[in-house]
């Protein structure tokens, strides 16, 4: 093994301690689809509610993709990375609010 | 910022001098992938808009969405990410490609399952509610945000085809492991699109 890289040591886990992150994130991911699913078929939530409750989930779920599968995490190595997904989000939310704030406004001016 | 850019996935000790090549290119994908999600983003500030203001007298969300299937199409979705997690460890820690090829193997045959299930779904929508793109506008966007996302995993099942082909020829060398690392990114983030689909397309549908 060479090392002239600086390998951190969030990343130097072994196999074993991977695998268990991939299963962790199976989990989890699974438990807040299925959340998602059952609040919605069994009537739970609608309207306004069922908005934000699954504006929430979803984004915890997503923030568990990128944690999990995609070894997106706190780490120093990843800022890079995580910066250039957060901007992402930053521009995402620009378009999309305001796409939506502009359109249904002019809907109620018409 | 830090001089040493390490992606999330990598080869780590396990093979330095490819690890230290993804640094660059697989930094590169991420910033491509970003882009395809502003792509998306766009396509689901429209959809936000038609889904409210753009029935026009066709059918509404809650009339033509299936609950079931969606779950279906969204574990099938979920399942084949974490087989391709588990590609991503034999790519890592075994030299044997066989474990490596079952692993994609069983993701192709989930992202077929995927792509398959919704085919019926949009069929299913066309025959009994006769939900056809030119219907309304609400309609427009979601089979075009929807058929942007399949014909994105489509393009993903292909290219594990390619990639079955490379191992196969040229075994598991750098170049095939820089690739299948970017494949990796690319159907993960397949799935997080995905995640933004059921939740405010279908779900957010089915509960007005």
């Amino acid at each position: 093994m060479s090392d002239d890289h600086d390998l951190p040591r969030s990343e130097d886990v072994g196999e074993a301690a991977e695998r268990r992150q991939y299963i962790r994130g199976a989990v989890a991911t699974l438990a807040l689809t299925l959340a998602a699913f059952g609040l919605v078929g069994s009537g739970y939530v609608s309207g306004g509610t069922a908005l934000v409750v699954l504006c929430t989930l979803a984004i915890v779920q997503i923030a568990a993709h990128f944690r999990f599968f995609l070894h997106i995490d706190l780490a120093r190595s990843h800022r890079d990375d995580l910066q250039l997904i957060l901007f992402t989000a930053l521009i995402v939310a620009l378009m999309v609010g305001g796409t939506v704030w502009i359109l249904f406004d002019q809907h109620t001016r018409m | 910022m830090s001089d040493v850019r390490h992606p999330g996935l990598n080869l780590g000790t396990t093979d330095s001098p490819v690890h230290d090549a993804a640094e660059e290119t697989v930094f590169g994908f991420w910033v491509l992938m970003m882009s395809d999600l502003a792509l998306f983003a766009v396509l689901f500030a429209t959809y936000a808009a038609m889904s409210v203001h753009g029935i026009a007298g066709g059918p509404a969300p809650v009339e033509i969405f299936d609950l079931k299937s969606t779950l279906w199409q969204t574990l099938a979705l979920l399942a084949s990410s974490f087989t391709f997690g588990m590609a991503a460890l034999a790519l890592k820690y075994d030299d044997d490609r066989r474990a490596l090829s079952l692993w994609l193997g069983a993701t192709f045959v989930l992202g077929a399952l995927f792509l398959g299930l919704e085919a019926r779904d949009w069929a299913r929508m066309v025959t009994e509610h006769g939900a056809t793109p030119q219907v309304s506008g609400f309609l427009s966007i979601f089979y075009l945000l929807t058929g942007t996302h399949f014909v994105h995993v489509a393009a993903g099942l292909l290219w594990m085809l390619v990639m079955a082909a490379q191992l196969a020829i040229f075994g598991l060398d750098g170049a095939v492991k820089l690739r299948l690392m970017r494949l990796a990114i690319y159907w993960h983030l397949l799935d997080v699109v995905w995640v933004a689909i059921f939740s405010f397309v279908f779900l957010s549908g089915l509960a007005p």
